[in-house]
């Protein structure tokens, strides 16, 4: 079964759009300074994007933008058809858009499983009762279990965050990200600073824990991106130069001019990762 | 008139008072991300060591010796207490700084007693820098140092004479506070050590990452801000009161003064110095009440409300607290201060 | 997914223990403790409990560090009066017993309304906005003498005449016991909510705000939430000050309060659910017995506090963990020495510089009685060159001695340390 198509239909069918996220003529300067420079998208549901670029070239930014941390320019956001551009980063996870961090950003303090449970209370509906005890929202208990088990964290159950090793909680780092069931996800750099056994490893990971969303991935790997997404943004000083499917962005003179030059060469004799 | 000039003044002269000690505190918090608690408490260090210090050597050599004195335990605070707290973050700093305030007001009390000590300008600054007099016929006049006592009153009936002195106190703290800021900007925009504090401000591992000994920066930073706080603890201690509460007092202000002027913002700072300065020195003269308004409008108002308290509150009452109704009125409609440039 | 499971939960027998043997003591202790000081300082105790409990909520659980929290436990205290008194007027017919529960509902009413502005900010911020709305409310209770009694305070009588069960509130054992009951349903109440999402939430707020966002909850709107609770247990607690002194001044809402509240609690450690509790029977301690004995000990508090913010920022509650973490693997024995060793020349140190501190205040506070003082058992002179260089030669060889044997423990320590990673390792693996 394609599970695309189907989030594909149940989008259309909520909104009447077929986009589970556009970026319309978005802007955003700090200062003096312009980082994103007009970028135009459209995301269909269900697809993986991968977006590359050069250092700088704003992609951070972009998903700053998108997440909520920073409000834009000028330009329009849309999320299934509805505008969250200037909002809160509350209103739009809650509206069915995660992300992860690059640089680490859990809940260091709290088990594993603690950290995973917060992610997902608000998506069940518990918001800020103080009339429940924890232990018996079994659902929360139970889906939280769930996803130990798929981020393969479920020997570490009650060891505090702040003391796995780096590659462990990069995998907590995901686990909090789908945990609210948001159907668009951003991963900001996943696999930094890892090996290469990890980074396959992760990336199998992400692949298993995605199924079905929507994903936009920074990646700096050619090898990944060109393997996990069915499209590929490039973006460079701010602007997006391509989006299209990884064969035709690899044959894009602009981008091979601007970016990619040795990259390709090097994906193309390493193969698909 | 010449009681809105001297009170403009005296307003300015507090509100620069004020920031002198919140320009150090600013510094610090820029640089350090510390905001010190402790910062009043080495105001009164100044005063206290000021007053000792000079009386084995006369107000002048007290006036440069106390300061370096706070700014030395300043520095010897930040190597041996502040610097073991970095690593925990910023809420222990700011407890250790609390801490400190606690200790000091300790010790000052135990070294020099609970009651206010005697600590006089020296003659040449007592008595007043200039007098305003107001004759209602002959018009405002300028008068350098005291007005004899018969330019002040007339014989005759039907004129008025007021006479309004400005205290050479207050005249010498406006002058310090004026040179004290011009040479740390100097410094700070001039000199190599300035260029490099500067850029500590903001990235103080990269500044490490070029060899330079930012701890030692920090630590030379917390005793200038220090030393500066003495020095403003000498003229203020010497202006007004020398007592063991006189941390207490103005450090709530300094610190509703950084609040109000936005966090890290030294031109914030400066201006809401100014304001509650004013403000607070323009309030106090005024023994207006709601009651009073009521009054001199005409409403007639029945002797037991005229009797409520909060219709017999005068503005000089009010005055202690005008500075925190700001800090509530600024954080409700303005939360990231006058000139604020980050959010809390 | 939904599986068919059968969970299997025994009894928790450590639960009902704990618990058990708290209320058992919170019954126990006037009948060790008879004297009428004792009555006093336990229910004090009591008092100070919920106070700094519902002050960690904030500090230890919310990661905001407030320098008002007078603010809340003092006006929960005047509501309380002024109410009491309404009752003992025949104007409101509430039990007495209830009285604390008004002092509850003034601290909600007052932290929601002073917590929407406050808990917008975060951080250092968020301090100063508190010690700001501190110096303001008590600024104000010195002009609005109605309210707050002025000079000399409001004053109230608990006394009822003809009580339930001839229970009148007289004595201080049945204000004691009443203060009792209310410690424990709050202690109680307060450790239910770090159980709630709310409580975990507010954890998670502490450890890092920004990620709640991007789980969903409004990061401001769990701290104004927070806030509020730990105003109502303030204000409780402020009611049965009320009932207990049957007096409120102005100082309760003061500085002096909200930093002794700071102290403790964070002396007690803030990082542990019994931290403040600690906290809050060393606070009484502190203020009724030890001034008694000194009149400088409020520099020794600011000193130890000193050193507990650089050495121990978890305060006693995690010393004590530390050490039961170092028993449970059967290395605590060995490190009794040195216990014994720190201790010793602590309190050398302690001779030495108490010594010059007495003799400091003395001529500062006592000069009239004469150049003399006893400390300790020893007469001292303050004008006597004898004295203090006695005094600083303990104080030197305190501070040498003791930075020896420490520097030695640290040593242990650390070694026993690595071998506990060592073994939580081995035993993972397994």
């Amino acid at each position: 079964m394609n599970d695309s198509a189907t989030v594909q239909q149940a989008a259309s069918a909520s909104t009447g759009t077929k986009y589970a996220l556009e970026l319309k003529g978005l802007r955003k300067s700090f200062g003096k300074t312009e980082i994103i420079r007009g970028v135009d998208i459209a995301v269909t549901a269900g697809e993986r994007v991968g977006v590359i670029g050069p250092n700088g070239a704003g992609k951070s930014t972009l998903f700053n933008l998108i997440s909520g941390r920073f409000a834009p320019t000028s330009g329009e956001i849309l999320l299934n058809g509805q505008r969250i551009d200037g909002k809160r980063p509350f209103e739009i996870n809650r509206a069915g858009l995660s992300r992860s961090f690059q640089i680490t950003n859990i809940f260091p303090k709290l088990s594993v499983f603690e950290n995973l449970r917060c992610g997902v209370l608000w998506s069940l509906g518990y918001r800020y009762t103080f009339l429940k005890f924890l232990a018996d929202l079994t659902d929360a208990n139970e889906r939280a279990e769930d996803l130990m088990r798929q981020i393969k964290l479920d020997r570490k159950r009650d060891v505090l965050a702040m003391n796995l090793t780096y590659a462990e909680q990069r995998a907590l780092e995901i686990g909090i990200t789908i945990a609210g069931g948001a159907n668009v996800i951003l991963l900001d750099e996943p696999t930094a600073g890892m090996s290469k056994s990890e980074t396959s490893r992760f990336i199998a990971l992400i692949r298993e824990v995605t199924v079905g969303k929507t994903l936009l991935t920074v990646e700096h790997d050619m090898g990944v991106v060109f393997g996990l997404a069915d499209k590929i943004a490039v973006l460079v000083y701010g602007e997006m130069l391509a989006f299209d499917t990884p064969q035709n962005v690899r044959a894009n003179q602009r981008v091979q001019e601007a970016y990619l030059g040795s990259h390709v060469a090097d994906a193309q004799a390493g193969g698909h990762a | 008139m010449e009681f809105f000039i001297i009170s403009m003044l005296n307003g300015l002269s507090y509100g620069l008072l004020l920031f002198m000690l919140s320009s150090g505190l600013t510094l610090i918090f820029s640089m350090m991300g510390v905001l010190n608690f402790a910062h009043a408490s080495f105001y009164m260090l100044g005063a206290y060591l000021g007053y000792t210090v000079s009386k084995f050597t006369g107000f002048w050599p007290a006036l440069i010796v106390a300061p370096i004195l706070v700014g030395a335990l300043g520095a010897l605070f930040e190597r041996v207490c502040l610097r073991k707290v970095h690593k925990y973050g910023h809420v222990p700093e700011l407890l250790i700084t609390f801490g400190l305030s606690y200790v000091i007001v300790e010790l000052v009390q135990l070294i020099w007693g609970r009651i206010a000590v005697e600590f006089h300008p020296p003659v040449s600054l007592q008595g007043p820098a200039f007098t305003l007099i107001n004759h209602s016929v002959n018009g405002l006049r300028v008068l350098w140092g005291a007005a004899p006592a018969e330019l002040c009153s007339a014989a005759d009936a039907t004129i008025r004479v007021v006479c309004s002195p400005f205290p050479a106190t207050r005249g010498f703290m406006m002058l310090v506070a004026l040179v004290m800021l011009g040479s740390v900007w100097l410094l700070l925009t001039r000199t190599r050590i300035g260029l490099v504090i500067q850029a500590a401000l903001t990235h103080p591992d990269a500044v490490e990452a070029l060899g330079h000994n930012v701890p030692r920066v920090f630590m030379l930073v917390f005793g200038a801000g220090a030393g500066l706080a003495g020095l403003a603890g000498v003229i203020g201690g010497s202006t007004f009161l020398t007592e063991p509460s006189m941390a207490a007092t103005v450090g709530s202000v300094i610190f509703v003064v950084v609040v109000v002027g936005g966090m890290g913002s030294l031109s914030g700072a400066f201006l809401a110095s100014v304001l509650i300065g004013v403000i607070q020195t323009f309030a106090i003269a005024f023994d207006t009440s709601i009651g009073s308004v009521a009054q001199q409008l005409g409403l007639g108002l029945s002797p037991a409300i005229m009797d409520n308290s909060y219709i017999k509150l005068t503005l000089s009452q009010v005055a202690p607290i005008l500075p925190y109704l700001f800090l509530v009125l600024i954080l409700i409609f303005r939360p990231r201060g006058l000139l604020g440039t980050r959010e809390g | 997914m939904t599986t068919n499971s059968y969970t299997f939960k025994p009894l928790n027998v450590g639960r009902w223990v704990v618990w058990g043997g708290f209320a058992l003591l919170l019954a126990v202790m006037p009948m060790i403790f008879r004297s009428g000081l004792s009555m006093t300082v336990l229910s004090q105790m009591g008092i100070a409990i919920i106070a700094c409990l519902s002050y960690n909520m904030l500090l230890g659980q919310g990661g905001m560090l407030s320098f008002g929290h007078a603010v809340y436990t003092g006006l929960g205290s005047f509501v309380a009066i002024h109410v009491l008194n309404s009752v003992t007027k025949g104007a409101l017919p509430l039990p007495v017993a209830l009285v604390p529960f008004a002092g509850g509902l003034a601290g909600i009413f007052f932290a929601a309304l002073f917590g929407y502005v406050t808990t917008r900010k975060s951080g250092t911020t968020f301090a100063m906005i508190t010690l700001g709305l501190g110096e303001l409310v008590f600024a104000l209770a010195l002009m609005i003498p109605e309210f707050f009694g002025g000079e000399g305070g409001v004053s109230g009588n608990r006394m009822i005449k003809n009580g339930f069960m001839g229970i009148t509130f007289g004595p201080q054992i049945q204000v004691y016991y009443l203060i009792a009951i209310y410690t424990f349903v709050s202690v109680a109440a307060m450790f239910a909510f770090t159980r709630t999402p709310l409580g975990r939430m507010l954890n998670a707020v502490r450890d890092n705000p920004e990620r709640v966002e991007f789980v969903g909850y409004d990061t401001q709107k769990v701290r104004y939430l927070a806030f509020i609770i730990a105003g109502f247990f303030a204000g409780i607690s402020g009611g049965l000050g009320a009932l207990n002194f049957e007096i409120v001044t102005g100082e309760v809402v003061g500085a002096g309060r909200s930093g002794a509240y700071l102290l403790f609690t964070f002396l007690g450690g803030a990082t542990f659910f019994f931290g403040p509790i600690i906290g809050a029977i060393l606070m009484v301690l502190a203020f009724v017995i030890f001034g008694e004995l000194t009149q400088a000990w409020l520099l020794y508090l600011g000193l130890i506090f000193l050193l507990t913010v650089m050495y121990a920022p978890g305060g006693v509650a995690s010393l004590i963990m530390m050490n039961l973490r170092v028993a449970a693997f059967g290395r605590l024995r060995e490190l009794w020495v040195s216990y014994l060793a720190l201790a010793v020349t602590a309190l050398v140190v302690l001779v030495g510089a108490g010594a010059m501190i007495e003799m400091i205040y003395h001529m500062q506070l006592s000069a009239a009685s004469g150049s003399e003082l006893k400390f300790l058992g020893v007469t001292l002179d303050t004008k006597g060159l004898n004295s203090w260089f006695g005094a600083a030669f303990v104080l030197a060889t305190g501070v040498g001695t003791f930075e020896i044997v420490r520097r030695q423990f640290v040593h242990h320590w650390g070694e026993i340390q690595e071998f506990i990673e060592k073994e939580i390792k081995r035993r993972e693996a397994m």
